[in-house]
Parts: C-alpha cells; sequence; structure tokens
C-alpha cells in the first residue's frame, strides 16, 4: 500500500502560507494490521479555513497508520448535528468526529469538534482551541491528539516537534525545528560547518548539539524561543554526543581533553564535570535510561563496537548488545521497556530494537544506511535518518516495522533527527 | 474541556526577520540572529579569517606543504610512507615554538557520527602521540575530530573512502 500526502502537504502549506522554506514531505509506506475506521467529517464554518483544518485532522490520523479513513454519511455534519448513527455504522465507521470552526473576527478561531462511538451511540470526547490564524494547524494537531488518545489508548504526538539538520549545500548547514508533520520548519542555527548530536532538553524549550563552527566539536546548548545558546563544553580536544538527564539538569557527553573519547557528566550551564569512569577504549553515545539510574553507550572496549550500561555514578559495566560485531548508538523507549540501536548486518546498517527485558532483538529495515534512531515521545515510532538513492532523508519506523513514513526535504540532505517531547 | 493556545505576535516577530550582517567591518565570529515566526529564534555562526604563513609551510616544493596522514580502514596507526611528514611537521614545531598546530582527524561516512568521531580522534591522537615523542611542546599541538563530517572525497567507493581516513595538519590561520 502507498499513499501520497504531497498534495494535502502543498494544499495545507499554500493555505496557511507561513514563511516556512524547505518543508518536509511525508510519504506513507504500510500501516498497521487493524485500522480503526473513523469519520472524520468536513469541519464547518469558514470555507478556506474549514478546509484546512480538516485536512490537518484527517492527515495526522491517517500518517499515524493507526486509522482508515471512512467517508461521511451525512452532510452538513458539525458538532451540533445530530448524528445518524445507522448511517455511520452502514459506513463501516466505528467512531465520528464532527466539529466546526467559528469566530475569525478579530483574528482568533475557535476550532470545536465532538468525537462520538457509534456502536455505543455517545459521546466520547470533545474539546476547543482558540487560536490565531498562523496556529490554526496547531488546533487540528490538537483535535487528532484527543481522537487518537481516545482510540487507541495512548497520547497522540501531533502536536510534538522534531528537529534535523539539514545539508543544503557545501558550507550551509541549518538545525531545523518542524512540527512532527514536517510543516511549519524554521531554523534554529544556520551554519557554514557540519552541526550534529542534537538533543531535546526534556521539557522542549532547549536543544543541546555539536556545533564544528570552531573548527572543532564543540557542545552548545541552544534556547530555541530566545536563540540563546551556551557553550556547554568546549575543552581541548574534540567535545560530543550530549545527552539530558531525566531532570533535564545534567547533561552525559563525549570529551578527549584527558586522553581518549570518554563519557563525563556536566551541568546544563557547562560547570560541575565529572567523569563518569575509565577505560582505555572508546566509549561514546552515552544515554540516560528514563528513570536516570543508568547511562547507555557504545564501547569498543571488547574489540568491536557494541553497547554497555552503566550506573549513573559510575560503577560495574553491563554488556547489552551480543549478537553481530557493530552495535551502536542507543535510544531508550519513553517507558524505558525497549533500547532501539543501529546494528550492522550484512554490510548495512540498519534500524533494530531489543526488549530489554527478554533480550530479544528484532531488526526493523532492510535499509543500507540507517543512522541516530530518536524514539516519538509515547514510544511508538522510532525516526531515523536513511539514505534513498545518494540522499539523506528521514523515516519513522513503527515499533513493531509495520507502519513507515518517509520524510524528505526536496533540495537538500537531512540528517541527525531528534523527536521531541510532548508539549507541556 | 477547553483549552488555549496564545497566539504568537507574529506581525513583532516578523518585524525582526531581516538582521543582515553589516559588511565591511570585521566579522570576528559573533553571531547573527534572526527571528522567524512562531518563537524560534535564528542564529548564524560567525566564521574565522584567515592569516599569511611562512613560504616554507606553503611552497609546493617543501615536505611541509602537505599536510595529510592516511590511515587503513579501522586502523589508527601511522604507515611508514607518512613517518617523514610527520617528523617535517614536528621539527618545524619543535624550532618555531610560536606556531600552533591543530590536528583535524577524520574517517570514511560508513556507520555511526559520533562513533565515528570517536575514531576520528584515535587517528589525530596518534599524530600527536608521534609529534610528543619528537619534542614538540603539549601547549602548541591541539588534537581533533571531525569524524565523517568532512569528507574530501563524496562517492560511495574504496577509492574515495580511503582519502577520507586521514588527519590533517594544520597551522594557526589555516583553520
Amino acid at each position: 500500500m502507498n499513499r501520497h500526502f504531497r498534495q494535502l502537504a502543498v494544499a495545507c502549506a499554500a493555505a496557511f502560507s507561513l514563511a516556512a522554506h524547505a518543508q518536509l514531505s511525508i510519504e506513507v509506506t504500510g500501516a498497521g494490521a487493524n485500522r480503526i475506521p473513523v469519520t472524520i467529517a468536513d469541519f464547518g464554518g469558514e470555507p478556506g479555513v474549514a478546509r484546512a483544518l480538516t485536512s490537518v485532522v484527517r492527515g495526522d490520523l491517517e500518517r499515524s497508520g493507526m486509522f482508515s479513513l471512512v467517508e461521511q454519511s451525512q452532510s452538513p455534519l458539525t458538532e451540533a448535528s445530530t448524528i445518524d448513527f445507522a448511517a455511520a455504522r452502514g459506513r463501516g465507521a466505528d467512531a465520528v468526529a464532527a466539529g466546526s470552526i467559528g469566530g475569525g473576527g478579530d483574528g482568533r478561531y475557535e476550532s470545536r469538534f465532538r468525537l462520538f462511538d457509534v456502536n455505543k451511540q455517545e459521546q466520547i470526547a470533545g474539546a476547543a482551541f482558540v487560536t490565531g490564524v498562523p496556529q490554526l494547524r496547531a488546533a487540528g494537531h490538537r483535535i487528532a491528539d484527543v481522537i487518537y488518545e481516545k482510540l487507541t489508548g495512548e497520547p497522540g504526538v501531533f502536536s510534538t516537534r522534531i528537529a534535523y539538520v539539514v545539508k543544503a549545500g557545501p558550507g550551509r548547514y541549518e538545525l531545523q525545528i518542524a512540527d512532527a508533520d514536517g510543516q511549519n520548519a524554521q531554523a534554529a542555527l544556520i551554519s557554514r560547518e557540519p552541526i550534529i548530536s542534537p538533543a531535546w532538553s526534556p521539557d522542549g524549550g532547549r536543544l543541546a548539539y555539536v556545533s564544528f563552527e570552531n573548527k572543532k566539536p564543540v557542545i552548545y546548548v541552544h534556547s530555541l524561543a530566545s536563540g540563546k545558546r551556551v557553550v556547554v563544553a568546549n575543552f581541548k580536544g574534540s567535545n560530543s554526543a550530549p545527552a539530558w538527564s531525566p531532570d533535564g539538569r545534567r547533561l552525559a557527553v563525549v570529551l578527549t581533553k584527558d586522553g581518549g573519547s570518554q563519557i563525563f557528566t556536566i551541568n546544563a550551564d557547562g560547570s560541575g564535570v565529572q567523569r563518569l569512569a575509565s577505560s582505555g577504549a572508546i566509549d561514546t553515545e552515552p544515554q540516560f535510561s528514563h528513570d536516570g539510574q543508568h547511562i547507555y553507550f557504545t564501547s569498543d572496549r571488547g574489540g568491536s563496537p557494541q553497547i554497555y550500561r552503566i550506573g549513573v555514578s559510575g560503577g560495574e559495566v553491563q554488556r547489552v548488545t551480543f549478537e553481530g560485531s557493530y552495535n551502536v548508538t542507543p535510544r531508550l523507549s519513553p517507558d524505558g521497556r525497549t533500547m532501539a540501536f543501529i546494528s550492522r548486518r550484512e554490510g548495512a546498517f540498519r534500524l533494530a530494537v531489543m526488549d530489554l527485558a527478554s533480550r530479544q532483538v528484532q531488526v526493523l529495515t532492510n535499509s543500507f544506511k540507517d543512522e541516530s534512531p530518536s524514539f516519538a515521545p509515547n514510544g511508538r515510532m522510532v525516526l531515523i535518518a536513511t539514505e534513498v538513492g545518494g540522499r539523506g532523508v528521514l523515516s519513522a519506523v513503527s515499533v513493531d516495522g509495520r507502519i513507515r513514513q518517509r520524510l524528505s526535504v526536496a533540495a537538500g540532505d537531512v540528517r541527525e533527527p531528534a523527536w521531541g517531547p510532548f508539549q507541556k | 474541556m477547553k483549552k488555549l493556545i496564545v497566539p504568537v505576535l507574529l506581525a513583532v516577530l516578523l518585524g525582526a526577520c531581516s538582521s543582515s550582517p553589516d559588511t565591511g567591518a570585521e566579522q570576528t565570529g559573533a553571531p547573527v540572529e534572526s527571528r522567524s515566526s512562531d518563537g524560534v529564534k535564528t542564529v548564524t555562526a560567525g566564521d574565522v579569517g584567515g592569516t599569511k604563513l611562512p613560504a616554507i609551510l606553503t611552497d609546493p616544493k617543501s615536505i611541509l606543504s602537505k599536510r595529510s596522514v592516511y590511515f587503513d580502514y579501522d586502523r589508527f596507526d601511522i604507515k611508514p610512507e607518512f613517518k617523514d611528514l610527520v617528523a617535517a611537521h614536528a621539527k618545524f614545531l619543535v624550532d618555531n615554538r610560536q606556531f600552533k598546530m591543530l590536528i583535524q582527524g577524520h574517517t570514511d561516512e560508513r556507520g555511526s557520527r559520533e562513533y565515528n568521531l570517536a575514531l576520528g580522534q584515535k587517528r589525530a591522537d596518534a599524530i600527536k602521540k608521534a609529534m610528543l615523542l619528537l619534542g614538540v611542546r603539549e601547549d602548541q599541538i591541539e588534537s581533533v575530530s571531525l569524524g565523517e563530517e568532512k569528507p574530501s572525497c563524496i562517492e560511495q567507493s574504496e577509492s574515495c573512502w580511503s582519502k577520507n581516513r586521514r588527519g590533517d595538519m594544520l597551522y594557526a590561520g589555516e583553520f
């Protein structure tokens, strides 16, 4: 199954005409096994904005791979309508969402909707969001989140943001922030030199990353709203691989100041640097466990790069991966049960997940060059960088491997994705 | 249930959209900032200007004009054919204590960016260690890694990858 959402994306971008360039376009391949049939009725109200709002909600739900959209059985159909449940059931819908958009006189719109269970014939959710025109998309994402959560039982991630790096040409790198649907992309940092390893602070307000603008890797923490940047680590040698502690106070980083690539922890303002462990080998790519008690990392101490785990104050080191000769970039799911990582299989670098309790490993892709996995905050999808036709694209893969979305930028190489946290 | 998404004062933000760097005056790496919509502020990282080096470091006839040491796949030892080059630069640094060097280690593109950064560091460190043994002072030399980020060759072939597995020896003013 192959669905193209480019037209939709273009229509929405035109409708809201934000000053966004180099939009990510999303293509979905594959879908969940048991998709929930749902009707998202055309929103009532001022036609232009209503149509755009409807597109955002439908696009979010369909791209998630968890829903199949069912045509509405009555028209018009808004939150004020009396739902003809028999007709909806006749179309095969399990749920119907109906709403409208009102106001607009003072530049503010109210997007209202209700969600109905067709079989129980009752309302199961409803909400209203007041926004200005530029945030209408955000209202659509909020509505999609409510519908997603009510029908699947887990929170939606449509209102979250992603960060990634676009190599827009020789000597032009942009660290961009976009909505989870790839729209509304904005550059947080533009540089002539590479930018790698962006990592969201747990509150979603800051990004830690490695910038080469001083001809060597230096770690910054960048506040997105103000653009204020703090140099967290610029020691002699290389400074890289920042990872936030769950409380957002400290970072695990890799420094070479004392020889070799070794893991340290440091306060987010650059103070209080402490060495975590000592090895004669490469130790890199640290990542805190969700409870903050452990740090997972990549090390070649056993002769090939493998993933290990150590207590947050040091202590005994446990090896986590054993299959194959190249397992790197550990990333932990928000519930702490699953680890995504990159595994070399048959000479190709592929996304794999490990169930940490059973140590069972599943390879999720058959790509050639997967990199930089990052979990969605609800843990359902993993965002990775991969390569198609020699060009870097982003791909989101569900943890069961069934649903895949590809995000690409028309005129650039996209890499180093990081999925942001839920918005507070 | 009723939630509010606070609208951003778009007009105010757009008004601050077009701050461009001054030209003419020296730009010494101060970041250039501009605002875009929706509360993300754009920062442009500045650049570093260049300075003149003595002819002996740049004359194509001088061994010192060569700056790259190439490594085998997954190897970090300096091959015999590059020992003279490293020794010549070490001698220059010993004879000219006011000069400082940055060694940038590189890898090919295969594998994790951060792991490659660590591998590139091992290459830079190998060159640095050799130079320290030859009398260069610790404060004259810094070894860093650019990992796979700055390939000198961009095709996906072994001949290209072999050009990217290298350490570059750069003098202050060259980087």
